[in-house]
């Protein structure tokens, strides 16, 4: 049983497959937030899954729900000036400053994505700037699981469940959508090409996901990075 | 081993590669690049298996995916796949195929005997055989049509392979890999556009494959490799051989199968998926399905060694094998000469080609003269000799016009083979699935494409064009074409290669050839359709009995509803139906072509939604504790909700009767995280919600919660929950777990199309929350050690809400009660459930805190009367029928429902009411959904039994819900009853098959009518 570490973390290597054993950049609280026993950080991920086809579940982020009309200029304004981003008014495209991201979800919806706990209090300031405006601002942190994927082989084992066009022209990185993966609804977001997509299911349904898309890789040699 | 019709050299075949196989038993060899029926071939195998009705034997008719005749089962066990066709097995080490539809064996097969008793199996023998005596129905007539239908013997072991699906997406689809569709993928491709070519054989080529021709000067199969290095090195190019496009729906959206390992030898269970299904859309579609050659109908033309002339040619072409040592060539049209000089020129002999027409095409008699093959032109096969095998031909030539004979007796010519030509049918299948319209092409004498219905184009032969030349160039424009209506205009012209083409020639449209006795006198039998065993006579007795639509004559006879679908055989039904009409083909029209083309097996539709992937499972934040604690899980929805906690030894009954008990007695907790919530947030929440709900929440103060009823626009309760508002214009809107996802589009819909003026978010918290409901006289005292928050009555009253810090964690504590206990659902973001729970349960120790499942729930909830919806209610019942008219207002000028309430109908006093039932007998248990009548002391219906039938009784309704209840130590039920509530105290009965149940009508609640428990 070879084990090696890599930065922050740990990894112990068991029937082919690498599982993550410790993780120093998360607490407790964090890694109990997954669906799986053991969450892993962004950065641990990207140690552990170097250039090989990998998944992983990895801690939540904070997230609101946004609704709000961007044909009210008082909204765009004061949301903007609080998030300290652009609203994407672009159909399934994502704007991101600094560790916020804002996904696209309809003409009048966003979700927000922060740090960990970070959505308490970015909605405090939300609901606090936009008091007289007709809006809703929701904590969603507890609503999705966040899957990452990356690897040469991603775009091909999302394409065994997902039956939107997912080819480099069609769905470029700074792109989400909302559709169907292995028939449960999904929220995708395209990070980079090498690919690396975030995934976003409802949170009851990361158990099955997950199995699904370790079944997915089979034929890839994709690892899945947490414990089981 | 010797393989005794080996060609000396040629063909695609690895020579240096022995592959052993064996067939009925019997151990043969092959070669790599072998199909089974080649390989069979090879070895002078022709009979292959007995047919369908008649049990004739049946050997190999085509070198293709249309084959109705060489059908054979594959493997055994969880392996074994029946009616395989054996020209499209590759062959592999160790293949192990049997026969089909013959017993004791192919060769001794008692099953003949239905071809002496062919009386009875004439055209709609399942409708005049299986009719009388009536009795005979299930147990003769339905076992014998049952194991005479379908060939094979379907697998009764769990397949051992897996399979899967890919979704893919293309500007440019390229169906066939024959010239014109190499053709259209290259000149698509050049452009930059997404290419996926798709062909179903083990290589490109298509019929180049078998053939000789040249392009630009080289060998065609030169010319292939070329434009496949070409598409191979192309990013944007997909290239799926053993693949067949099985169906073609709206919206140029396809289905194909790919057989990813099914030429390679059988493991069990391997990692890689054998077959995967492709669901593809496609900007374009190119179309080049190549064409099916059709046999001629003649007197025994199903005798074994009796093959198409093309098939012929394939064999000993590409596969080196010769399908005899003397071929007779039949034929109506130029093509089946090539076919016989090849078989020629690879070392059959040749005793004939015997032509239908007085004339073959230009230069052919020429060529036959320099190879030595003598041409019988305007000559008949009129009779085959040899049953298991062609041992010779029976031939005359006819006179100038009509079926009259120049000879006066046939002239036998021996032979162990024969070729036959009846024209070719362009495979229209995937054209015709997408809605294009055929005509029908006289001079070629087939159905070709005519208007398309979809974007799309038919290239090469599928389209008519039957000279290589117009394939290449066909192709090229299309796949430019195509490339370029999605966006992708080509760079530069390619110029269409050179090849020698043939004109197609003439052909004579001879339906059924003349025999020496008439169609369906004598024992010869002239086949049309191979794989049902539809012959001429069966067609002409179906017209004499006037059947005169072609769909009528389909189902009628049969014909064409085998699983080759007719390929080889529809065009000669409808040719003979339209001499018999007199009309022309084209008045006859087709019948329709369904997907899918050729057969998929059940593994590729299922994919991986198999086993422990078949159906998406939801799962709790609390999931992995229950397991823990040994929970049994009931489906709700896709949810897994915890059913009982059952300790060792415990029966179901005493688990719930233990976790009712804590509820009652001290505290419990149910994880009831997975009912639906919404977020309503707008400054028109209040004026929505009450156009919504039945009644009004104007008057709710902030931190209050009001259960609710939402019922359709026809009136009837349509789900339940809680509204609870947590500020001035916020709501938290709890819905049945069953109903949250249709609640939530059911109240956007509203929104969206009826009511957009009004300023109001709905956002899906369902998923956001873990919720404990924590219920019991001791609940209190367990959530006063974990919070701050004041939770006595005056501070904390009964459907009061507030946000508070439990266990250290930021949640929302609801004072509502399902139970009739004393209650507090505390909800906690979901990623903290956990936390939580554990923490709940730490300081409920002391008091024995109890999880309980679902069906506690269930009984508890029923001792208080609480409805559930979908269990008291079916879509049929109106709140006030539920007893909760109360909750209806008759203030608010309008609500969804309203106008439902003042109907006549929903006013009758004796509509279906919801009762409480009390067994006379108390450890009597009703069960759910019993009908119930009027008390009677007829035997029939106080006895029980089925036996005499009880004259009828009007139902005056049924049972909802019934348990036993641990609490009042006795049965319980609830019931909807017409005019129920005003008969509480009389008695009725429920007649069961173990006798009838005398029970006593109540008012539904059972415990606590007061509701001091909850409000204390």
């Amino acid at each position: 049983m070879p084990a090696g570490t890599g930065g922050s973390s740990i990894f112990l290597a068991l029937d082919g497959a690498w599982f993550l054993i410790g993780d120093d950049l998360m607490s407790e609280l964090d890694r109990a937030a997954c669906t799986v026993p053991l969450g892993l950080s962004a950065k641990a991920f990207a140690e552990a899954a170097g250039t090989r086809l990998a998944l992983a579940e990895l801690v939540p982020p904070g997230a609101l729900n946004l609704r709000g009309d961007l044909a009210d200029h008082g909204f765009v304004s004061k949301a903007c000036a609080v998030l300290g981003c652009e609203l994407p008014r672009a159909p399934n495209s994502v704007q991101s400053a600094g560790e916020l991201t804002v996904l696209w979800l309809g003409p009048d919806e966003w979700l927000v994505l922060t740090a960990p706990g970070g959505e308490i209090s970015l909605a405090e300031r939300l609901e606090e700037a936009l008091l007289e405006t007709h809006v809703a601002v929701t904590d969603v942190s507890g609503n999705r699981a966040h899957l990452r994927l990356k690897g040469a082989a991603a775009r091909e084992v999302l394409a065994k469940g997902c039956p939107l066009d997912l080819h480099p022209r069609m769905f470029k990185p700074g792109s989400c959508a909302q559709t169907v993966l292995a028939r449960t609804s999904m929220l995708l977001h395209l990070l980079d090409d090498a690919p690396t997509f975030d995934l976003f299911p409802r949170r009851s349904f990361a158990p099955y996901v997950v199995a699904w898309l370790v079944d997915a890789m089979r034929d890839h040699e994709g690892v899945f990075l947490n414990a089981a | 081993m010797k393989q005794p019709f080996r060609t000396a050299q040629g063909g695609r075949i690895d020579r240096s590669r022995p592959v052993f196989f064996t067939f009925n038993g019997r151990q043969y060899a092959g070669h790599a690049g072998d199909t089974l029926a080649s390989a069979l071939l090879a070895n002078g195998v022709h009979l292959v298996g007995r047919s369908f009705k008649y049990h004739r034997p049946r050997g190999i008719l085509s070198a293709g995916c249309e084959e109705p005749s060489a059908l054979v089962q594959l493997e055994k066990g969880g392996l074994t796949e029946p009616n395989m066709r054996a020209p499209v097995v590759e062959l592999y080490d160790d293949l192990a195929a049997t026969s089909q539809n013959a017993w004791p064996s192919v060769e001794h097969d008692i099953g003949a005997v239905n071809g002496l008793l062919s009386k009875l199996f004439v055209a709609g023998f399942y409708y005049k055989t299986f009719m009388s005596p009536k009795s005979f129905w299930m147990k003769v007539y339905e076992p014998f049509i049952r194991r005479a239908a379908g060939l094979g013997k379907a697998p009764t072991e769990g397949d051992l392979d897996i399979y899967d699906k890919m979704h893919a997406h293309c500007d440019v689809l390229v169906v066939g890999g024959g010239p014109a569709g190499l053709a259209a993928a290259r000149a698509a491709a050049a452009s930059g556009a997404r290419v996926i070519l798709i062909d179903e054989q083990n290589e490109l080529g298509g019929a180049l494959l078998s053939a000789d021709e040249l392009i630009d000067g080289n060998p065609a199969l030169d010319w292939v490799a070329g434009i496949q290095a070409e598409l191979l090195a192309n990013p944007e190019v997909r290239i799926l051989t053993r693949t067949t496009v099985t169906g073609y729906y709206d919206h140029n959206y396809l289905i194909a199968a790919q057989r990813r390992t099914d030429h390679l030898p059988r493991r069990a269970a391997g990692k890689t998926a054998r077959q995967r299904l492709w669901k593809i859309r496609a900007a374009r579609v190119v179309l080049a399905t190549g064409a099916h050659e059709r046999p001629l109908v003649f007197a025994d033309n199903d005798r074994p060694g009796v093959m198409l002339a093309a098939a012929a040619r394939t064999y000993a072409n590409r596969y080196g094998a010769l399908v005899g040592k003397k071929v007779v060539v039949f034929t109506n049209n130029d093509s089946a000469y090539e076919a016989a000089f090849d078989l020629k020129i690879a070392g059959a002999a040749i005793p004939a080609i015997v032509d239908l027409r007085p004339e073959a095409g230009q230069g052919l008699l020429e060529r036959a003269r320099n190879l030595g093959i003598p041409v019988i032109a305007q000559g008949a096969i009129v009779g085959v000799k040899g049953t298991k095998r062609v041992a010779g031909a029976l031939v005359m030539r006819l006179a100038e016009a009509g079926e009259a004979f120049a000879d006066t007796q046939p002239a036998e010519l021996e032979c162990d083979a024969i070729a036959m030509s009846g024209g070719w049918s362009p495979a229209v299948h995937l054209f015709s699935q997408s809605q294009g319209k055929l005509r029908f092409d006289d001079a070629k004498a087939c159905f070709v494409p005519d208007v398309a219905a979809q974007h799309q184009a038919s290239v090469g032969a599928c389209n008519g064009s039957f000279e290589l030349g117009a394939c290449l160039a066909e192709g090229l424009d299309a796949g430019a074409a195509a490339a370029e209506a999605a966006g992708f205009p080509a760079t530069a012209k390619l110029v269409a290669p050179v090849a020698q083409s043939r004109a197609f020639g003439t052909i004579k449209q001879t339906w059924v050839v003349p025999s020496l006795r008439p169609v369906g006198h004598g024992k010869a039998k002239h086949f049309i359709d191979f794989q049902n065993d539809v012959t001429a006579a069966d067609v002409a007795l179906a017209h004499r009995e006037g059947y005169k639509h072609v769909e009528h004559l389909k189902r009628y006879t049969t014909m064409g509803m085998a699983t080759d679908q007719g390929k080889t055989s529809n065009v000669n039904a409808l040719g003979y139906l339209s001499t018999m009409l007199g009309t022309s083909i084209p008045e006859i029209g087709t019948t329709t072509f369904r997907a899918p083309y050729t057969p998929v097996t059940f593994g590729t539709l299922a994919g991986r939604d198999v086993g422990h992937l078949a159906d998406p499972e939801r799962h709790t934040p609390i999931h992995a504790w229950h397991v823990a604690r040994g929970a049994l899980f009931e489906d709700v929805g896709q949810w897994k909700r915890a059913w009982y906690y059952p300790r060792p030894g415990e029966t179901m009954e005493a688990a719930v009767s233990r976790e009712c008990r804590a509820v009652r007695e001290s505290v419990g907790v149910l994880d009831a995280s997975t009912l639906g919530k919404i977020d309503v947030q707008g400054q028109d929440a209040v004026t929505f919600l009450n156009l919504l709900y039945t009644s009004a929440f104007s008057k709710l103060e902030i931190g209050k919660a009001r259960y609710a009823l939402l019922c359709k626009e026809d009136g009837m309760v349509m789900d339940d929950g809680i509204v609870a508002r947590v500020g001035p214009s916020r709501f938290y809107l709890t819905t049945t777990t069953g109903g949250a996802a249709k609640v939530l589009d059911w109240m956007e819909d509203y929104l969206q199309t009826e009511w957009p003026h009004l300023k109001v978010y709905l956002t899906s918290i369902t998923e956001q929350w873990t919720v404990a409901q924590v219920a019991g006289p001791k609940a209190r005292a367990v959530l006063e050690k974990l919070t701050d928050t004041k939770l006595d009555k005056e501070s904390f009253p009964f459907m009061a809400v507030k946000d508070a810090t439990v266990a250290g964690l930021k949640a929302r504590i609801f004072r509502v009660s399902f139970t009739g206990e004393l209650s507090f659902e505390v909800a906690v973001p979901a990623h903290q459930g956990k936390q939580l729970w554990e923490a709940i349960f730490a300081a409920g120790d002391e008091f024995g805190i109890t999880p309980f499942g679902t069906e506690a729930m269930h009984v508890l909830r029923a001792e208080k009367g609480f409805i559930i919806v979908g269990q008291e209610t079916d879509a049929t019942v109106t709140p006030q029928d539920l007893g909760m008219g109360g909750m209806v207002s008759r203030l608010k000028p309008d609500f969804v429902g309203k106008r439902a309430y003042t109907r006549a109908d929903t006013a009758r006093v004796d509509r279906k009411q919801l009762v409480g039932l009390l067994t006379d007998e108390p450890q009597t248990v009703l069960p759910e959904g019993a009908q119930l009548v009027e008390v009677s002391d007829d035997p029939a219906l106080t006895k029980g039994g089925t036996s005499p039938l009880p004259a009828p009784v009007p139902m005056i309704g049924h049972v909802t819900s019934s348990y036993w209840s641990p609490t009042l130590g006795r049965s319980i039920a609830l019931a909807l009853v017409k005019g129920g509530s005003a008969r509480h105290g009389q008695v009725i009965m429920a007649p069961l098959t173990t006798g009838a149940v005398r029970c006593t009508i109540t008012g539904p609640v059972f415990y606590d009518a007061e509701g001091k428990r909850a409000n204390g």
